[in-house]
């Protein structure tokens, strides 16, 4: 049952198969036995979800099913969950539960979905191996003695291990692609401003965007089309209208332009992840798709300018966090100095501390022309970039990340090299732009990802083309090895 | 050789709107501690700011009295700092470019000159909440409920010379967004606050090092604080020493003022534009449907005033300048038909009662309605204006309407000529001595001697005689 993907148990519980109570106790069964292992969690909801369930099979029942009805998924625990603590992977908000929930989080819960726990992650999402969470790190399922990417990490290895067939994540630069590429599942970063941030805990406001991960394009279309949407609570969420993302997946490929980048096909690509890019490449050639070789001539400079403007950004959004009104708060202050420094100190990890300074620096006094300002300039350019080429493509491919998933501890010591595993996922934050990650091969064992990158709201089209990338090829079914032989 | 002052304010301007500038949580005063403090305002976590846009009219309302260009673009920026009674670590406002430009309001001198104050800017924030250090026994207590209010900032440019010329400022501004209606400028609440930058320098000369002082709640506080800071940094100076660049406060209360923090000990506040907030792009057509239907300003109202009903330009300015004064006086004006003798009362009576109960206009206990029911008794002379106060008094203390007073009262003025006749028999019978004594006076004292015969009959009748009528009767009587 854990293997179907979201669509074949959506079908299931419409025909019966069994019933979502059955599917939620297998899967909590599941994740409970797996979590020691892997980490995936850092909450199990198992009471509220198995009360969903059987609200869900009522619902089924009366014929009243909406959507998602009975299908269980995890939310990424930067989400805010009413009345579940919340804790965005930090020391910082261990005690946090919201009296409120997150608009995606009410979505799903409107379309009828299970919620299963909240999955682990880096430290307010600043992190590209789940290394910097509170709660320990996420065990990649291909090789548990191997990174699962980040910052998402937890819904991605929740996904590859086969404990909950969707779930939902969140993408600042690169945070829901590379931990998809790395883990070998489908994950898709939104067009800024699709899916409402309300809820939605802040690392850098301007490049953070939720999106939808599971085991197939297909699961990921029906999953945006949840989240997708307006929310006024949100300034910076457009009022677009949403289209049936699953109604095109099936188009034919003929005719697209395909995008490649030559700046994506540099020195520090892996080899074979070159080669399983470039055999997915073809395929599309085979589907009728047209390549064309493209400049994107500023993507060198797009992880500096992000490492200005992020943790700038952040600098900002976790002031909040100064141990006065809620969160962490250290003991026995003897004045507020002391509150505020002492706070910081113990509920904050390295990494998140790392980028505080670097974002304070960034816009102090003396500095803020030559860093945030210019960095500000870059992102204009790398935007124009992306204009210019899609004027001629209709999409852009190329890899997630240079290297399939590394070892804990191997980019520990130096974040500079941890920064360059999203080189060429960062730069679609940057421009606000809708990108996925499809797997597309094995190297060394460990999955790689293909990365579509669309024009403003072409979430369909990426889609289409990644759905029919899966029909023709059977990248995104292969399971973690341990997994296949525990079924066997 | 004299020295110049030179001043330049920061107003900060608490609008009216009902909910906060980026939240929907209420801004009325007085509330229960931490009751109007929603999860936008505690800024928990991934809670995102709403712009009010009433707050963003009301702004545009304040630029187009002004004459300020109202910019197309505005921006949001944070401005970094730890505190408390910040919650977000940041306060949401405007610094590069803010929604009102560049305007001017002009003032009236003492001698009756106009003069023109230049004004640099306005921008749109939010407020901060309340640190609290009384109560708590070694702990500081916090209220958000001001947390995430509107205001207006407004910055002029430091064409000001003097304190005098800074209050008549501070109170045309006062004067403009009450009319306006996008403040309730009540100070003692704090909706209406003044930053004073305040130099001096030798006529003629560079601008000399300045000092701010902050937050001051009163036009008579803000008067005496720079008062007190021109004569110290004179003092200063006069010593041969150099005014530092400070922030200092003033304390009301003991009318007294001391450094708060230097230049050095600044803030890097570390603005930058807000990730969650758009650009505020203000639309022509909004601009002119604002200005369609901005309320009547006071210097317009004055100049009608005078011309629609006859008062004279210092009754009219006294009556315009204020609101809800103004809007008392053109109800009382219409309900008893005379609206000079409406400003006589509004400006002589009734000014004096609220001012020693210490009552708004709004608040006063006799309606507009009520007043001009008791003007008319005066003019149809059914009462003098002397009983008029009496009715008055029983009017402030919740009578209902004059009619009925007089009624109740018996206050009716006797008008009948054989009735004071015989009241004036009967007085001048009962007072012989002064009888002879006035017909023997030379002409010149007989009026004031007069008095003493006028004052006896209206203590017999208890103060209804009409005075004309009786005036008249008895001189003829003691002449005759």
């Amino acid at each position: 049952m854990h293997d179907l993907t979201l669509v074949q148990m959506c079908h299931g519980l419409a025909r019966r198969d069994f019933s979502s109570a059955e599917l939620t106790r297998h899967l909590l069964t599941r994740v409970k036995a797996a979590n020691p292992l892997y980490n995936a969690f850092i909450t199990i909801d198992e009471e509220r979800a198995l009360a969903q369930a059987a609200a869900a099979d009522q619902r089924r029942a009366a014929g009243d099913a909406p959507a998602l009805c009975g299908l269980p998924i995890a939310h990424k625990d930067i989400f805010c969950t009413q009345g579940l603590r919340t804790s965005c992977g930090s020391r910082m908000l261990d005690n946090f539960v919201p009296p409120y929930d997150a608009t995606v989080v009410e979505r799903f819960a409107a379309a009828g979905a299970v919620v299963l726990g909240k999955t682990n992650m880096d430290e307010f999402a600043m992190g590209s191996s789940n290394e910097t969470s509170y709660y320990g790190p996420v065990k990649n399922p291909w090789a548990t003695d191997c990174v699962p990417g980040g910052s998402s990490g937890g819904s991605a290895a929740a996904l590859a291990a086969r404990l909950v067939p969707g779930a939902t994540a969140s993408d600042t630069g690169g945070s829901i692609r590379q931990p998809a590429a790395l883990c070998g599942v489908t994950g898709l970063k939104p067009t800024y401003g699709r899916v409402s941030r309300w809820g939605m805990i802040a690392f850098a406001s301007s490049l953070d965007q939720a999106g939808p991960m599971a085991r197939s394009a297909e699961d990921v279309a029906l999953l945006l089309q949840v989240m997708a949407g307006f929310d006024e609570r949100d300034s910076t969420c457009l009022d677009r209208p949403v289209p049936d993302y699953c109604a095109t997946l099936e188009q034919p490929l003929a005719g697209l332009r395909i995008g490649v980048p030559e700046e994506y096909f540099g020195a520090g690509l892996n080899p074979g992840t070159e080669r399983a890019v470039r055999e997915a490449l073809a395929e599309f050639e085979r589907q009728g798709a047209r390549l064309v070789a493209i400049s994107l001539p500023h993507s060198g400079l797009a992880v500096p300018a992000y490492y200005v403007i992020a943790p700038a950004e952040a600098s900002a959004n976790l002031s909040r966090f100064d141990g006065v009104r809620y969160g962490y708060r250290c003991a026995d202050p003897v004045d507020l100095r002391d509150l505020y420094m002492r706070s910081r100190e113990e509920g904050f990890g390295d990494e998140v501390k790392r980028r505080i300074l670097i974002g304070t620096y960034c816009l102090s006094a003396g500095y803020y022309d030559a860093y945030y300002n210019k960095a500000q300039q870059v992102r204009r350019l790398i935007r124009q970039d992306f204009l210019d080429a899609f004027a001629n493509v209709d999409l852009i491919l190329g890899p997630t990340c240079p290297n399939p998933a590394f070892a804990f501890g191997a980019k520990g010591d130096d974040p500079v090299a941890m920064y360059l595993e999203d080189i060429y996922t960062i730069a679609a934050n940057l421009a606000g732009l809708p990108a996925l990650s499809v797997p597309c091969g094995l190297v060394d064992a460990k999955p790689v990802g293909l990365q579509i990158i669309g024009n403003y709201f072409d979430e369909a089209r990426m889609l289409n083309a990644a759905h029919r990338y899966q029909l023709a090829t059977g990248w995104h079914q292969l399971a973690p090895p341990a997994l296949a032989e525990a079924a066997a | 050789m004299s020295w110049e002052t030179v001043i330049g304010l920061e107003v900060h301007l608490q609008l009216a709107t009902r909910s906060k500038l980026f939240s929907g949580a209420a801004t009325a005063f007085g509330a229960a501690p931490n009751t109007q403090a929603c999860a936008i305002d505690l800024a928990l976590p991934g809670t995102l700011p709403l712009l009010n846009k009433a707050a963003v009219e009301m702004a545009i309302r304040f630029g187009l009295a002004v004459d300020a260009e109202i910019n197309p673009v505005s921006v949001f920026e944070r401005k970094n700092y730890f505190y408390p009674d910040l919650p977000k670590g940041y306060q949401t406002t405007q610094l590069a470019h803010p929604i009102v430009g560049p305007g001017h309001l002009d003032i009236e001198l003492a001698d009756g000159r106009e003069k023109r104050i230049r004004i640099h800017h306005a921008h749109l924030e939010e407020d901060a909440g309340k640190s609290l250090h009384e109560d708590f026994h070694g702990l500081s207590g916090i209220d958000l409920n001001r947390a995430g209010t509107p205001l207006i900032e407004i910055v002029t440019e430091p064409d000001l010379r003097s304190a005098e010329e800074a209050v008549a400022f501070a109170k045309k501004l006062h004067a403009i967004v009450t009319a306006l209606g996008i403040s309730d400028g009540d100070m003692s609440q704090g909706s209406m606050r003044f930053d004073v930058n305040v130099s001096v320098r030798r006529p003629g000369e560079p601008l000399g090092t300045r000092t701010e002082t902050k937050n001051l709640n009163s036009f008579r506080f803000m008067e005496r604080a720079i008062a007190k800071e021109v004569a110290r940094q004179i003092g200063v100076l006069e010593d041969g020493g150099r005014v530092l660049q400070e922030t200092r406060l003033y304390d009301g209360d003991t009318d007294s003022a001391r450094a708060m923090r230097s230049k050095e000990e600044a803030n890097d506040y570390r603005y930058f534009p807000c990730p969650d907030l758009l650009p505020v792009h203000v639309e022509p057509a909004l601009i002119e449907r604002l200005r369609a239907t901005q309320p009547e300003l006071p210097d317009t109202r004055r100049a009608r005033f005078a011309t629609e009903y006859g008062l004279s330009d210092y009754d009219a300015g006294q009556l315009a300048a204020d609101t809800p004064t103004a809007h008392y006086f053109e109800a009382a004006a219409k309900a008893s038909g005379d609206p000079k003798l409406a400003a006589n009362w509004l400006m002589g009576e009734i000014a004096a009662r609220l001012n020693s109960t210490e009552t708004a206009i709004a608040a006063c206990p006799v309606s507009p309605a009520q007043l001009g029911g008791l003007l008319q008794r005066i003019l149809d002379r059914t009462i003098s204006n002397a009983i008029a106060r009496q009715v008055f008094d029983a009017l402030w203390n919740g009578a209902s309407d004059a009619d009925t007073v007089i009624a109740a009262k018996g206050l009716q003025q006797v008008s009948d000529s054989g009735a004071i006749a015989a009241l004036v028999e009967q007085v001048l019978a009962a007072n012989p001595k002064q009888v002879a004594d006035y017909r023997a006076a030379a002409d010149d004292k007989k009026a004031k001697m007069l008095g003493f015969f006028v004052g006896q009959v209206m203590k017999a009748s208890g103060g209804k005689v009409n005075p004309q009528q009786l005036n008249e009767l008895l001189t003829a009587k003691l002449n005759g």
